[in-house]
């Protein structure tokens, strides 16, 4: 593990950052910017998780906040698909760019 | 070129295609099983760092629990066996170069990381975490346990079953 060090996770986590920044900004099916918005969650725990390994100082913190984000992400994801869900009851579609009144 | 490093570039490039997959993959069914790949390769690299507790958490809550969720909701959303909602040439355009520019900056400040020396041992387990969880770190526990209570009721709330208001 020595000879690795932190870069290239922390590359991989930007990469994995990037992706999910275009996918919420690209998408137009309300699911896909959900994915999006779980890639960039997941980027944000990959760096924790390689800074509770390589900085001493945050070796267990790094793993506290990063098991606190999973479950917020979870949380985050069943408000936000019952969120669609009504949105596509009322609206018959999960195109966000129906979504363009403020009461529907 | 030792275990490690082989193991993480065999991971890291299947974890990267996977998350490309999900940006560029037209269909939505197809996007989720690309977030599977994702999520088990963050989760293969948990187990990589030594960190195996939040590698399992990983599995489980993520794999097994929200990406169900969410094939559930594209389950319930679609309209056909596939349904695809394109998007614009001039919007992957800006998205595509928001992509790049935010890469950029991240992979330029992540190369100011100066390596520290890496600590000793391996990274603590479940005990330490239990006993953090119950001691240092009670208050978010308690918060995010109750927010997860809040967040189920409301979601529940959100998506009962209701009559159509205009067919």
């Amino acid at each position: 593990m020595s000879e690795l060090g932190p870069t290239p996770f922390l590359i991989l986590a930007a990469f994995l950052f990037a992706c999910g920044v275009v996918c919420v900004a690209a998408k137009r099916n309300a699911i896909g910017i959900l994915m999006g918005v779980e890639l960039v969650l997941n980027a944000a725990n990959l760096n924790l998780v390689t800074f509770a390994r390589f900085d001493p100082r945050f070796r267990l913190e790094g793993q506290v906040f990063a098991l606190l984000v999973v479950v917020l992400a979870a949380a985050e994801a069943a408000v936000a698909l019952a969120i669609v869900l009504n949105f596509y009851n009322t609206h018959t579609t999960v195109d966000v760019d129906d979504g363009n009144e403020l009461k529907g | 070129m030792t275990l490690p490093v082989a193991l993480f570039a065999v991971v890291a490039t299947a974890t990267a295609v996977s998350a490309l997959g999900v940006v560029l993959s037209q269909r939505i069914v197809r996007s989720a099983v690309w977030l599977l790949f994702t999520l088990v390769g963050v989760a293969v690299l948990y187990f990589l760092l030594g960190a195996e507790f939040l590698g399992a958490a990983q599995l489980v809550v993520y794999v097994g629990g929200t990406l169900v969720l969410v094939v559930f909701g594209i389950m319930l959303t679609a309209q056909g066996p596939f349904d695809t909602l394109t998007t614009r040439p001039a919007e992957w355009a800006v998205g595509g170069t928001l992509g790049v520019a935010l890469f950029a900056l991240l992979a330029h400040a992540v190369m100011g990381v100066e390596a520290k020396p890496a600590g000793d041992g391996p990274l603590p387990g479940t005990g330490p975490l239990g006993v953090a969880f119950l001691g240092d770190y009670l208050l978010p526990f308690e918060i995010v346990s109750v927010h997860l209570l809040v967040v189920l009721i409301g979601a529940a709330y959100l998506a009962r079953a209701k009559r159509r208001a205009k067919p």
